[in-house]
């Protein structure tokens, strides 16, 4: 009876409970490799709704590589390849060594590889000679104490394989396990450290959350703004974080990101001063993607990059309320700020801040030359097609026109309920369908993409003419006169009858009315109640030239007012006023009505870097040299052993393989002819 | 103990024995080692001011590796020389202006980089038919016309990579690099090592018949690499994001695809093994023996590549590194998907 030890002991080290595990782990890759990692644990909350959310997060998905399971199991295989490497290697290495010189010559003759020849030598010189045949096939041999039995073998190397590779796992395991977070979990489990909420700031992070900077292992994150400093790293633990304070002080004088012309980033580098924390001496360096700096044992990576604090000038243009004046504001991105409109007060909430936006913009530039194009590239046929993708890889059929439609800024509008819209707006104008215009995009959750207004600007590149005409569009005092002047110029012929000029002036003055309400949509409305079916695509057109007319005149009259003389009407001049219409009509669904332009801005650029101490780094550099070495031995060495028993005029062949290849069969009749041949010839 | 050397022994080759790789050696050989040592000596010269001591190492160790090659497999050095000179001839027909390529009609036609790339998908779906002809009717002259027109596909398709190389400089020096960059560029390798491979143990096992098989995959990949480029134009040569400006990717990408072509060619002649056990074709096929050992052959390159280029991997991405990014799913495939910017 084996004892229980004995037996678990047995357990541990088999083939079946590694590769039980090794099945673990490949299932763990899969969900790690699947589900994204490390997000912030709203977006998983979106995506799998709060039951699921909560028992993924039970099972550690987010993070499988730090879940306790996943750990536990790497545990169990070092410990398993461990013990199974204690209890085979000394066999194995004892078989490497043996000759087998005690070989029978029966057991020779049952073996699938084996020949008899006649020999023609006594059987010291037979042995003689075939030493030396099998030396120079780089093979070792031994002859048997007693008898003529001469046993060789080559390829013992391919044992060590076995044991390299197991090696290899251990360390690679042990070294991962070292710089993982394993130790600094150990250290909050039975230490006095404890994670802080994530959102405090630096200086106010207790002692108990702060770290010294002779930890062994650890990998952190620092976002550093230009003309910053910075001597912690932040760890985060889950949702919480700890600090870890470094041996030096981390300056970022300036970060670089260079664009390729078509947009893709082409270098992220900072310049940074490191000053030593102990000695006070510092230098500069250079940190780049694939070129960490490193210092003290800690290695600083660029990693990523984001907006430091960008300074802001903004003026607020009110949408809907005709008269107001544009409001100036100036704030920080990264920062909040009140916002008052229309008596409610808002929460401005600047997030980001992108200088460069590469565009394509051949897909925006009218879906009918799109389709066109598509069409003129299928008549070509089949060869056309083919021929069309001859030529060099630099550039496709369809054209890209790329462009760089300057900065852009995305910001929060959060009202007193907490109920927050977010806007993504281009600063410079954007010249689509031949017309320039600012875009401004919307949305109400971050789940939706942004729905873009546009804004048409003037002929001075400037807003001022669209919000002269959306005040006249909106101003309800005015209305009157304006459907008048309509009425007057589009009935201009002395022929038309004063009523019918008046109820043109009407239905002008109920069309601006009901635009005011809510743009299009309310125009549709009225119309539904309105008119019967059948006739409201006719009375829709009406509507339209007669709202179309009526904004040429609000907007004429606005220039009146604001003395400026009258334009003169053009096919530019009518798309100004489409577009413009457009605009107010989209405002109406903007959620609040200010659109936030962005005057000047004076950008500062912050770096993150993460900073890691991973001295498990060599034992994994050690284990994987050890696996190449193993995996080329397992594989590209044959062990082959061979014997050879002279006798009385007869000698006896036979040779093994671990592996029987092709190879093998062609090697043992080479040896097989090469032997006979030699001993027979006398 | 002793031992006697008798002079009958002494070690010389004997029949049957092949003599050593050096004394085999033919004026060829020496001829092709030295053209390839003077073309590193020549872009060492030229343009070492632009490559960092890494890449002098690899393209030094790339002479002795491709030499090496060329010596032991007596064909690859005549396609190597041919695509060298093709190549060459391309960019000197080039003249360092990308307009060349709609221009002057050999590069239009035949040896610009997306000419050569469209030859050889047509070559190797001519070889695939011509290898299942050869196969079906037991056609010796079609099969060697398969091997034929594979070599000449894996010409054409090493000769597209080359120009490609140096289509990327035309664009803008700071654009150029290896054309080994995304999943474009990375299928064609993947096609030719497929054929490499193939070719290889064709002439070593000397059967034919595994290439109707082993066809069918690198024609699956023709498939897609179409599709890719007709309906996605995923051929336009992209610049490299930064975390690929790195020598690493010369020999990290380039390992990992002799892996998975090793793999693919075991999978097909698996295939073959299986039909044939069951007795499909079995007349037609090699024997069961030479299946299993060009099968093992070729996992234990896959697995050997495999696992240096995914250690490779692994050192580059440094602390970074996480499981599992050979999956189309993983954290790197960011590398290779054409970038989308869209608002409208
Ligand atoms: C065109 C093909 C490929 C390119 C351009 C590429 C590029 C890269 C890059 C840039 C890294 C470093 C990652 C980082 O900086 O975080 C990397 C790492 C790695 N690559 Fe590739 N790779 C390619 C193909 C493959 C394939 C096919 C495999 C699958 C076997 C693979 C396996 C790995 C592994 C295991 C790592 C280790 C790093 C990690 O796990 O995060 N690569 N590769």
């Amino acid at each position: 009876m084996k004892s229980a030890g004995l037996r678990f002991v047995e357990l541990l080290s088999s083939m079946r409970f590694a590769i039980s595990l090794l099945t673990l782990v490949s299932i763990a890759s899969v969900v790690g490799t699947v589900l994204k990692q490390n997000e912030p644990f709203a977006n998983y909350l979106n995506q799998f709704g709060p039951f699921w959310f909560r028992v993924f997060e039970l099972a550690g998905l987010y993070s499988v590589y730090n879940a306790p399971w996943f750990i536990a199991i790497m545990a169990f295989l070092v410990l398993s390849t461990s013990v199974c490497i204690w209890r085979n290697a000394p066999g194995m290495l004892r078989q490497m060594s043996t000759f087998r010189e005690n070989m029978r010559e029966s057991s020779m003759r049952a073996m699938p590889h084996h020949a008899a020849f006649a020999s023609a030598l006594p059987a010291a010189d037979a042995l003689a000679r075939a030493e030396g045949y099998l030396r120079s096939q780089g093979y070792v041999f031994r002859r048997a104490p007693e008898g003529a039995l001469l046993a060789a073998k080559a390829g013992s190397a391919n044992r060590i394989g076995y044991l390299l590779t197991h090696t290899a796992i251990v360390a690679i395991c042990v070294g991962g396990l070292l710089d993982s977070n394993v130790p600094m979990q150990l250290k909050l489990a039975f230490g006095d450290k404890k994670p802080v909420d994530g959102g405090v700031l630096l200086s106010e992070v207790p002692a108990t959350a702060r770290l010294d900077a002779d930890n062994l292992s650890f990998r952190g994150n620092t976002l550093i703004p230009e003309g910053s400093s910075s001597s912690v790293t932040v760890l985060s633990m889950g949702e919480g974080i700890l600090v870890q304070e470094l041996p030096f002080t981390l300056s970022l004088k300036k970060f670089h990101i260079e664009h390729y012309s078509t947009g893709q980033p082409k270098l992220f580098a900072s310049d940074v001063i490191v000053t030593d924390r102990d000695t006070g001496k510092s230098f500069e360096s250079r940190i780049e993607v694939n070129k960490p700096l490193i210092h003290r044992g800690i290695a600083v990576y660029q990693a990523s990059f984001d907006d430091g604090g960008t300074r802001v000038k903004l003026s607020g243009h009110h949408l809907l309320a005709p008269q107001a004046k544009a409001l100036a504001y100036e704030s920080r991105i990264g920062e909040a700020s009140e916002l008052k409109y229309d008596g409610q007060t808002y929460r401005l909430e600047l997030s980001t801040f992108r200088p460069i936006n590469v565009e394509n913009l051949s897909a925006v530039e009218g879906a009918g030359q799109g389709a066109a194009g598509k069409e003129d590239k299928d008549a070509r046929g089949l060869f056309g097609r083919i021929r069309s993708q001859m030529g060099s890889g630099s550039e496709g059929v369809t054209k890209r026109e790329l462009r760089n439609v300057g900065p852009s800024y995305t910001y929060k509008l959060r009202d007193a309920a907490g109920q927050a819209r977010e806007y993504h707006n281009y600063q410079m104008p954007v010249l689509l369908e031949g017309r320039f215009v600012l875009l401004s995009g919307m949305r109400e959750t971050p789940a939706e993409p942004f729905r873009y207004m546009r804004l048409p600007l003037d002929e001075k590149l400037e807003l001022d003419e669209f919000l002269r005409l959306r005040a006249g569009l909106l101003d309800a005092g005015r209305r009157a006169e304006i459907a008048r002047r309509f009425a007057k110029t589009a009935a201009s012929n002395d022929a038309v009858s004063q009523t019918m000029r008046e109820r043109l002036a009407e239905s002008a003055e109920r069309t601006l009315e009901t635009f005011a309400l809510r743009g299009y949509q309310a125009v549709a409305e009225f119309l539904e109640r309105a008119v019967p079916e059948g006739e409201r695509e006719a009375a829709a057109e009406i509507y339209l030239r007669v709202l179309q007319g009526a904004a040429w005149e609000a907007w004429q009259a606005m220039r009146a007012k604001d003395g400026l003389p009258a334009l003169e009407s053009s096919p530019e001049r009518s798309r100004f006023v489409q577009d413009g219409l457009n605009a107010v009509s989209d405002s109406f669904f903007y959620g609040v009505p200010v659109y936030l332009k962005l005057d000047t801005f004076e950008e500062v650029k912050a770096s993150v870097f993460q900073m890691t101490r991973s001295p498990g780094r060599n034992i994994v550099y050690l284990g994987c040299a050890l696996l190449i070495l193993g995996v080329f031995s397992m594989l590209y060495i044959r062990e082959r052993r061979a014997w050879l028993l002279a006798g009385d005029g007869e000698a006896v062949f036979a040779m093994q393989c671990n592996r029987k290849t092709l190879d093998f069969e062609r090697e043992f009749e080479r040896h097989r002819d090469s032997l006979a041949r030699l001993l027979g010839s006398g | 103990m002793e031992l006697a050397h008798p002079q009958s022994a002494a070690p010389q080759p004997t029949p049957g024995e092949p003599a050593s790789l050096l004394k085999r050696l033919g004026w060829f050989d020496w001829l092709y080692a030295a053209v390839l040592a003077l073309g590193a000596a020549y872009a060492l010269q030229r343009f070492g001011a632009f490559m960092d001591v890494y890449e002098k190492a690899i393209l030094v160790c790339s002479v002795p590796t491709f030499v090496w090659m060329g010596w032991a497999w007596k064909p690859f050095r005549a396609l190597l020389l041919g695509a060298f000179a093709l190549s060459l001839f391309s960019i000197w027909l080039y003249r360092g202006e990308l307009a060349r390529a709609d221009q002057a009609f050999l590069l239009k036609y035949l040896i610009s980089s997306q000419s050569a790339i469209l030859w050889m998908c047509a070559l190797y779906f001519a070889a695939t038919a011509t290898y299942w002809v050869g196969l079906l009717s037991r056609s010796a002259f079609a099969l060697s016309t398969g091997t034929g027109l594979t070599w000449s596909a894996t010409l054409m398709g090493l000769v597209g990579l080359l120009t490609r190389w140096y289509e990327s400089y035309l664009i803008g020096p700071d654009v150029g690099h290896i054309p080994v960059s995304n999943l474009y560029e990375v299928f064609v390798l993947f096609s030719l090592i497929t054929a490499l491979l193939y070719l290889h143990y064709e002439r070593r096992y000397a059967t034919r018949q595994m290439g109707a098989f082993v066809l069918l995959v690198i024609s699956a990949a023709i498939g897609f690499l179409l599709w890719y480029t007709f309906e996605r134009e995923a051929h336009q040569i992209q610049p490299l994001v930064p975390a690929l400006q790195s020598w690493w990717m010369k020999i990290h990408v380039p390992a990992n695809f002799v892996g998975y072509g090793a793999f693919a060619l075991a999978a097909m002649v698996a295939f073959a093994y299986l039909l044939a056990a069951r007795g499909i074709l079995a007349s037609r096929l090699p024997s069961l023996e030479v299946l299993d050992d060009v099968m093992y052959k070729s996992i234990a390159v896959g697995f050997a590549f495999f696992t240096v280029a995914t250690i490779l991997g692994a050192l580059w991405a440094g602390p970074r590194a996480c499981a599992a990014r050979c999956w189309p799913g993983g954290r790197w495939s960011a590398c290779w998907s054409p970038p989308s910017p869209s608002w409208a």
